[in-house]
């Protein structure tokens, strides 16, 4: 059975196929934790492919091993492909490879800094660990420190600006 | 196909189903019990901060628990799924080490555990992330990131109690003699282990000690305590055998699954 797949990039509107539009639904899901972010922006969402019949798989992967926004987003996914007029929808959960911050996108970065959350820095595997400073997403100051390393959510830290004073969520880098 | 004496690959030998079924109810109970304990802390802990920080490694270890659960009934092939093998088994059906499941005591003792434990988490995960096994090295290479933070996070603690006030380190020094006898479970080989580490899926528990106790040793001496000396050793836990504590977080964990078969929300 052919299967036509779409990887992890946005498909051209304007030449949409039957997956090109089953994409374009599951990748418009939201997080329901940080509602700014789609699926797609996080990185959460991983292929969708449609066979001959309109059947669509779609792959995602968790943030974390205990991310109980999981359940939602495949409810979502299933919705959003059923408003889409896709009926029969398998949505599979994998592990491998493991998530990491780097593959969110640098809209889904721009969209969590407008929301107040600073964005995750690169992960630094590379020869030299480089520690970048968190900016407050506030006023834009570099004079942050961690209150706490866990947050609201387990993808998040909970940090405090020294000159606004406010404190923010910081999306860890992971 | 070339010798390769002393590295062993899962698909050079045949692997029994029933063997990595009881290795992944192993590892997936290690992490639910602890997962049960390390959520007693919501707001139980001695600040707002760490109640979200105990309560966030929680749900953690609750992820990883579910996937080895998960993987463990679908092996099995009778039909158990995650919550019948959470909910519906009994005490000596269990088979995690018996440190998972002592009480949280003091934070001092919560600290103590979590340093040993996420110290071993990290070792036993970075080892079976290449597991000849698909699905243990995916959920491995996952919680591998996951237990590395917790052992951070355990790690900044053991630095401040131990280094802190007299009356910090003084329970510091009486948590890690709590401690102590339940450690050496966790790096106890059997049968089961020595079959699946040379058949390339398992990671054989002994040869995770040394690189443990190393970490756990330097923590320790830059928090100014000792490696509790102790000559009491207890185990059982891998063969259903368990502290008198077990079976009161079972109550706790079950209880409305087994008035309510079948609950969700």
């Amino acid at each position: 059975m052919t299967r036509s797949t779409v990887g992890a990039a946005p498909v051209d509107a304007a030449a949409l196929t039957t997956v090109g539009r089953a994409w374009r639904a599951a990748a418009a899901v939201l997080d329901p934790e940080v509602p700014v972010l789609t699926i797609e922006d996080l990185g959460v969402l991983r292929d969708v492919s449609v066979d001959p019949d309109d059947r669509v798989e779609v792959t995602i992967t968790p943030t974390y091993s205990g991310c109980p926004a999981m359940d939602a987003i495949r409810q979502d996914v299933g919705s959003a492909l059923a408003d889409e007029g896709f009926h029969d929808v398998t949505v599979r959960l994998v592990l491998a490879p493991a998530w990491s911050t780097d593959w969110m996108s640098d809209d889904g970065k721009r969209k969590l800094l407008a929301y107040g959350i600073a964005p995750p820095t690169p992960r630094g595997d590379g020869p030299i660990a480089l520690r970048l400073s968190i900016r407050c997403p506030q006023c834009g100051s570099g004079a942050t420190r961690e209150l706490s390393r866990f947050g609201s959510t387990a993808c998040k830290a909970l940090w405090v600006c020294e000159d606004c004073r406010e404190p923010f969520d910081h999306f860890k880098a992971h | 196909m070339t010798a390769d004496i002393g590295n062993a690959r899962a698909d050079d030998r045949v692997v029994s189903p029933a063997d990595v079924v009881a290795y992944a109810l192993r590892l997936g109970d290690d992490a639910l019990v602890y997962a049960q304990r390390m959520g007693g802390w919501i707001a139980a802990a001695p600040q707002l901060e760490e109640d979200v920080a105990l309560g966030n490694i929680g749900l953690d270890l609750l992820g990883q628990a579910r996937s080895f659960l998960t993987y463990a009934g679908e092996l099995e092939g009778a039909g158990r799924d995650e919550d019948d093998l959470a909910y519906l088994r009994d005490e000596r059906d269990f088979v995690n080490a018996q440190i998972f499941e002592l009480p949280n005591g003091d934070f001092a003792f919560t600290v103590a555990r979590m340093l040993v434990t996420s110290a071993y988490q990290v070792e036993l995960y970075t080892r079976l992330a290449t597991s000849g096994d698909a699905t243990i090295a995916a959920i491995a290479a996952k919680a591998v990131k996951e237990v590395d933070y917790h052992r951070d996070h355990a790690t900044q603690w053991m630095l401040r109690l131990g280094d802190g006030t007299d009356e910090s380190h003084r329970r510091m020094v009486r948590a890690l003699e709590d401690v102590w006898p339940y450690v050496g479970e966790l790096f106890e080989s059997d049968d089961l282990t020595a079959r699946l580490t040379e058949a390339g899926v398992a990671a054989d528990p002994g040869s995770l000690e040394d690189a443990t106790l190393e970490y756990v040793a330097g923590v320790l001496a830059e928090a100014t305590l000792e490696v509790p000396n102790t000559h009491v050793h207890h185990r059982g836990g891998r063969r259903g055998v368990h502290t008198e504590h077990m079976g009161y977080l079972l109550a706790e964990l079950q209880y409305l699954h087994r008035s309510h078969p079948g609950a969700s929300w």
